[in-house]
């Protein structure tokens, strides 16, 4: 029910557009009773051959519900839809505005998955939550006083009758049916993830299957699900079929019940028996507003799972981290005055993603000038990208500083932390809109002249061109209709537009093959010319162009220095960048012994480069 | 909206079919039993005067007749539901076969999604098709026919005005239904580029946010919500003509039918019961007409989803099976001669590729990523047939012979295996299945796999996918290795991953290859010097041909293609 409370919050925003809506539908099906009420009285009135004067108000009665009631119906259509709209555009933006701040801290899980699809869905199956959940309720309540009303002038016992019989039809009925029915959805539901699952498996694993010429097992396992699924659907249809005879069969006796007591009232005296063809037939037509009410009760299971599901996105991640390291914060504070104003600068920096976790950075420091390039190394999970979130102010570290021109980042609003910093990383994402629109994003006042620049730059600008619409062409879903290395080029232009003086390149390489990586690196390096960069990276790519270079295991430096120290020092900067080459040791090894390198393994690759570089400069 | 498809799938379960409008009918006999009764009961009290003790018969009969509505109604409702689930179960495994019948060739590329589509949410769409709108059309036409015949004779004009405005129902309806079903169709487009615009919204925040542009976006949310409100409702105002003018219809009518009975009682020419009778009719002659109107949506996403079928069903298969070859032993060499392959837009992937792979040897296939490698591989799984020349084994050509049977000599590693979702387990064992468990660790523990699953809490039983582990790359190319290790063919094709993993694992993923290609003959598209270094021979492929040939050694020497990745590969710029 608590869901139910917070729908009925975003619901109480268009509360007049409701009462609206539901007075148009309870006067829709009112027309309806009134049009068979006054037909029935017009009967039977003719029947005791008054003159036709007395007639003539049952005759502009009927003649006036059969209008009313379409016009009715339509103008109830149009405020209940409005309300769904309304509705919509209220879920939409809350749901936004709540998962930006999460984003990518909170919700790192959620990114990727068929989560946010799946949000997006029942975002849109709550904007019915007016139609399909709230409104027959509201309008059977006041069909039920109204009908009540009618029938209480005749004798209070129909009344009494229907209030009973609606009951038991619109809420008794449907709950039980809904209780009765919970094991066979939950089987239902089963049956079908597992087939569904089968299905998508076997057209997507289409090739492997064929492969491994497994497609006989395939179809019999498919034949065996399918089964079980209509089997579990069988069920729910004897139930479903079960419950439309027993709301049939309940809707008929309520008819007989108040047909018995009216004939034994009016034959009693109590009224006279004129009316009782109108009690009859108004009884029939109020049914229409019980019937829905069966389907209320599903449509409000399917809002309240929708609504829980998206509560929850929302809610488990809503809390902050926010832990302050008094003195590593003063430590830090000194050690930033004693380097001066680098262009930033991180100082003994300590994160977990949780309380009672390893670190995930331990004890990180160093200092990045204008103009200089730093790389971090290490394998995925060595605190990398951990890095990055911290800089971008996606989390809170805990202990330790980073200093951006020497202002603590703990006292920065987030918004001016990434002014300063522009990040490329292999998750560039790219919007389903123009090239133009998704370069300007980064700056949204550019003139065309500057992204066109920023596209020259990044060496994508001839691409573009040649596109249908240059940089009016749609790029569609994730940037579908591009290659890998294009988007990575835009994103790299998107980058470049912002123009920020430091530029983290986050395995910006991943995913590209080895001309690509070189080609690009070679772009960016240029680029950060007068800037400065951080490279984080477990491709030994490029790096004899940085400055300086950290290499991380498990969150902590274990060395540092540039690339021809580091292979000197045979440690583990040396093996990995041994194992990556591996491949050319054979084929270079007669030049190497040439160089007096022996056997040893770390010599060879230390020689190595040597050998390539005299071998490229050999005229050919 | 009658279409002809989906009437052929619903005549294959007849039977439900025909209980299916049988039990409607019935259900309308007691529907008019009901209103002969309920007019008779009431016309005695009325105008008879006659008191509640007097009138047990005719209640009592009505009693019964409102139980046969309820279990005839009921009936219809489970007849229906089952014909639908039946037609259902057929078609998805019709679908699931034909898919298979035709191979990767066809499901391949952006197909998949809309394949998967078809064949899960399509299928399910039929539902309200077969269940709804099919028996609906055949009883919409039945039961108000009964109603005018039994009509008629007591009141030739209400019978009258009945027949006369049932045809502009499904008239009106055919007519507004198609003028708004543009309307809608164009409306749920917007609807679902709405949903999209949000989704892209939130997937793409952690680089809305490293823009800075993350909290402007909350507008441009609201602004498309708005827009798509207003559009929404000028459309709205529109379509709900339609419906406007249907109620209409059918209000009208009744009240025609009231006011003209009423007259006639009045001058004496009609009996009371028989007009209350016919009162108590006329709703119920539209019912099952507007009933059909409000299931018109049913109708065109059934007709949408059976074009789909379409596609999927009526394409010819193409021919794998020729008993006549049945292959007994792997040949001596392997031979492309000449091969050329278009796709069916006519783009050539390849033109004019010769080579030869001797039993024992590695052949590499080297080349930017669409310069036609996986069609080779392609066309020597049999996936597609070259459209000019031919593989020969040992001299016989490849199409000739049952293309399973070949199969059953090759272990394939494509780039990105396909996980299904069930246990570590079977999805290694998806390539033998009658493997013991034993034969399936030792697979995993030659691919490097068996020391991560053990650390599992459910080791070999771990499922994967949605609610099971999710599975790094470097762990699915190893239980693809698993898997061919598993089935131990003599022809290996593999596929090596573009994408970058750490050098630890990298170096791990090369030995199980290296154990994996030895003593095997093996096709390797490969990406690394690692891989290609270790091959017999090196075919360099561009925009579909051959350009270069030869060893690791003697393409290094060359300027070319090779020896440019060689160089950016180590390091050097």
């Amino acid at each position: 029910m608590r869901e139910f409370a917070r729908l009925a919050r975003f619901a109480a925003a268009s509360k007049w557009w409701i009462v609206l809506a539901v007075l148009l539908g309870a006067g829709t099906v009112g027309a309806g009773i009134g049009l068979l009420a006054a037909s029935a009285y017009l009967i039977s009135a003719a029947a005791l051959h008054p003159s036709i004067a007395e007639l003539s108000l049952a005759i502009v009665g009927v003649r006036f519900f059969g209008i009313a009631r379409a016009g009715l119906r339509y103008l109830e259509r149009l405020a209940a839809h409005t309300v769904s709209l309304r509705l919509l555009t209220a879920l939409r933006v809350w749901f936004y505005n709540a998962l930006e701040p999460l984003v990518p801290a909170r919700v790192q899980q959620f990114q990727s998955g068929d989560m946010l699809t799946r949000a997006v869905a029942d975002i849109d199956t709550l904007q019915d939550f007016y139609v399909r959940v709230l409104a027959p309720p509201l309008v059977a309540f006041v069909i039920a006083l109204g009908m009540g009303a009618f029938l209480w002038q005749y004798d209070a016992r129909l009344a009494f009758v229907l209030w009973g019989a609606w009951l038991v039809a619109g809420i008794g009925l449907p709950s039980f049916v809904q209780r009765a029915a919970r094991s066979a959805t939950q089987k239902w539901i089963t049956e079908r993830a597992t087939m569904h699952a089968q299905l998508v498996d076997a057209i997507q694993g289409a090739a492997d299957i064929t492969a491994f010429g497994q497609g006989e097992n395939v179809k019999t396992r498919a034949r065996e699900t399918s089964a079980a699924y209509a089997s579990a659907q069988m069920r729910l249809a004897q139930i479903n079929a079960l419950q439309a005879g027993a709301s049939n069969l309940f809707t008929n006796l309520t008819l007989l019940a108040i047909l018995v007591v009216g004939i034994s009232a009016a034959s009693a005296g109590g009224f006279h028996a004129v009316y009782l063809a109108t009690i009859a037939l108004a009884t029939i037509a109020a049914f229409e507003a019980v019937t829905p009410l069966p389907q209320a009760a599903q449509a409000f299971e399917n809002a309240r799972a929708a609504g829980k599901r998206l509560f929850e996105i929302v809610d488990t991640h809503r809390i902050e981290i926010e832990r302050v390291d008094e003195r590593a914060h003063a430590h830090a504070r000194a050690h930033a005055r004693a380097h001066g104003a680098m262009l930033l600068d991180v100082c003994e920096l300590n994160f977990a993603y949780a309380p009672h976790h390893a670190n995930a950075l331990d004890g990180i420091s160093f200092s990045l000038a204008r103009g200089k390039k730093i790389a971090l190394v290490g394998a995925s999970g060595a605190g990398k990208s951990t890095l990055v979130h911290l800089l971008a102010r996606f989390w809170e570290y805990d202990a330790g500083e980073i200093y951006l021109e020497g202002k603590s980042l703990r006292e920065c609003s987030a918004d001016a932390v990434r002014e300063n910093i522009a990040v490329i990383s292999q998750q560039t994402y790219l919007f389903n809109a123009s090239v133009r629109d998704n370069l300007r994003l980064a700056k949204p006042n550019a003139t065309d002249e500057e992204i066109v620049c920023a596209a020259q730059r990044a060496q994508i600008h001839a691409f573009v061109e040649q596109l249908p619409n240059g940089y009016d062409t749609n790029i569609g879903e994730r940037g579908a209709a591009l290659s890998g290395g294009e988007r990575q080029r835009l994103g790299i232009a998107r980058a470049l537009l912002r123009d920020t003086p430091l530029l983290i390149l986050d395995e910006p390489t991943a995913n590209l093959d080895a001309h690509t990586e070189r080609a690009i690196l070679g772009e960016l390096f240029e680029a950060a010319q007068d800037g400065a960069l951080l490279l984080l990276t477990h491709r030994l790519v490029g790096l004899e162009r940085m400055d300086e270079i950290l290499v991380l295991e498990q969150g902590r430096v274990v060395e540092r220095g540039a690339h021809a120290q580091l292979l000197a020092q045979r440690g583990v900067y040396a093996r990995m960048w041994a194992l990556q080459n591996q491949a050319l040791r054979k084929n270079f090894n007669f030049r190497v012994q040439s160089f007096g390198g022996g056997e040893d393994a770390f010599n060879e690759s230390t020689a190595r480069v040597s050998v390539l570089c005299a071998l490229e400069r050999q005229p050919n | 909206m009658f279409n002809r498809r989906l009437f052929s799938y619903a005549r294959s379960q007849r039977v439900l079919f025909f209980l299916t409008i049988a039990f409607a009918f019935l259900g309308a006999l007691t529907i008019l039993a009901q209103a002969w009764l309920l007019s008779a009961v009431i016309a005695r009290a009325f105008l008879g005067g006659e008191k509640l003790d007097a009138l047990w018969s005719p209640l009592a009969l009505l009693l019964v007749v409102v139980f046969l509505r309820a279990l005839f109604h009921s009936a219809n409702e489970f007849t229906a539901s089952a014909l639908a689930i039946h037609l259902k179960q057929n078609l998805r495994q019709l679908i699931l076969e034909r898919v298979l019948a035709r191979g990767p060739a066809f499901t391949r590329g952006e197909r998949t999604g809309e394949l998967t589509n078809t064949a899960v949410n399509g299928v399910e769409a039929l539902d309200a098709y077969f269940s709804q709108y099919l028996p609906q059309l055949f009883i919409a036409s039945l039961v108000p026919l009964v109603i005018f015949f039994v009509v008629a004779p007591l009141d030739w004009v209400s019978a009258l005005i009945l027949i006369l405005t049932a045809p502009l129902i499904p008239f009106f309806m055919i007519l507004i239904g198609n003028a708004a079903e543009g309307l809608t169709r164009r409306q749920f487009g917007r609807m679902s580029a709405l949903s999209g615009h949000l989704l892209d919204a939130l997937q793409g925040l952690t680089t809305l946010k490293l823009l800075n542009q993350s909290r402007a976006f909350a507008a441009s949310i609201q602004r498309a919500s708005d827009e798509y409100a207003r559009a929404t409702l000028a459309v709205l105002r529109v379509a709900f003509l339609s419906a406007f003018v249907l109620e209409l219809l059918a209000t009208i009518s009744v009240a025609l039918v009231a006011v003209g009975i009423g007259l006639r009682v009045l001058y004496f020419q009609m009996e009371f019961q028989p007009a209350l009778f016919v009162l108590i009719l006329a709703p119920e002659f539209y019912m099952p007409l507007r009933a059909l109107g409000q299931r018109f949506h049913a109708a065109a996403s059934g007709a949408a989803v059976a074009n789909r079928l379409a596609e999927i069903l009526d394409a010819p298969l193409p021919i794998t099976h020729s008993p006549n070859h049945r292959s007994a032993k792997f040949p001596e060499t392997i031979k492309f001669h000449n091969i050329a392959f278009s796709y069916p837009d006519a783009r050539a992937a390849l033109r004019d590729i010769s080579f030869e792979i001797r039993a024992g040897k590695t052949v590499a296939l080297f080349g930017a990523s669409g310069a036609g490698k996986s069609t080779l591989v392609n066309l020597l799984l049999r996936f597609d047939e070259p459209t000019r020349g031919e593989i020969l084994l040992d001299g016989m050509p490849l199409r000739e012979l049952d293309a399973d049977a070949w199969r059953a000599h090759i272990a394939y590693v494509p780039q990105a295996p396909h996980l299904f979702h069930d246990t570590l387990a079977e999805n290694i064992r998806f390539a033998r299945p009658d493997a013991t468990q034993i034969e399936i660790e030792r697979a995993a523990r030659a691919a490097k796999l068996h020391e991560w699953i053990v650390t599992l809490p459910q080791g070999y039983a771990t499922s994967i996918g949605e609610n099971g582990a999710r599975l790094s790359g470097g762990q699915a190319q190893r239980l693809a290795l698993a898997r061919a290790f598993l089935k131990d063919a003599p022809l290996l094709i593999l596929d090596e991953p573009t994408s970058n993993v750490d050098p630890e694992l990298e170096a791990q993923l090369r030995d199980a290859t290296a154990r994996l290609m030895r003593g095997r003959t093996t096709l390797l598209i490969a990406h690394r010097l690692a891989t290609l270094y270790r091959a017999d021979e090196i075919i360099v492929i561009e925009n579909g041909r051959v350009v270069q040939r030869g060893t690791h050694d003697t393409l290094l020497a060359r300027q070319g293609a090779y020896r440019a990745l060689a160089l950016a590969g180590a390091g050097y710029a």
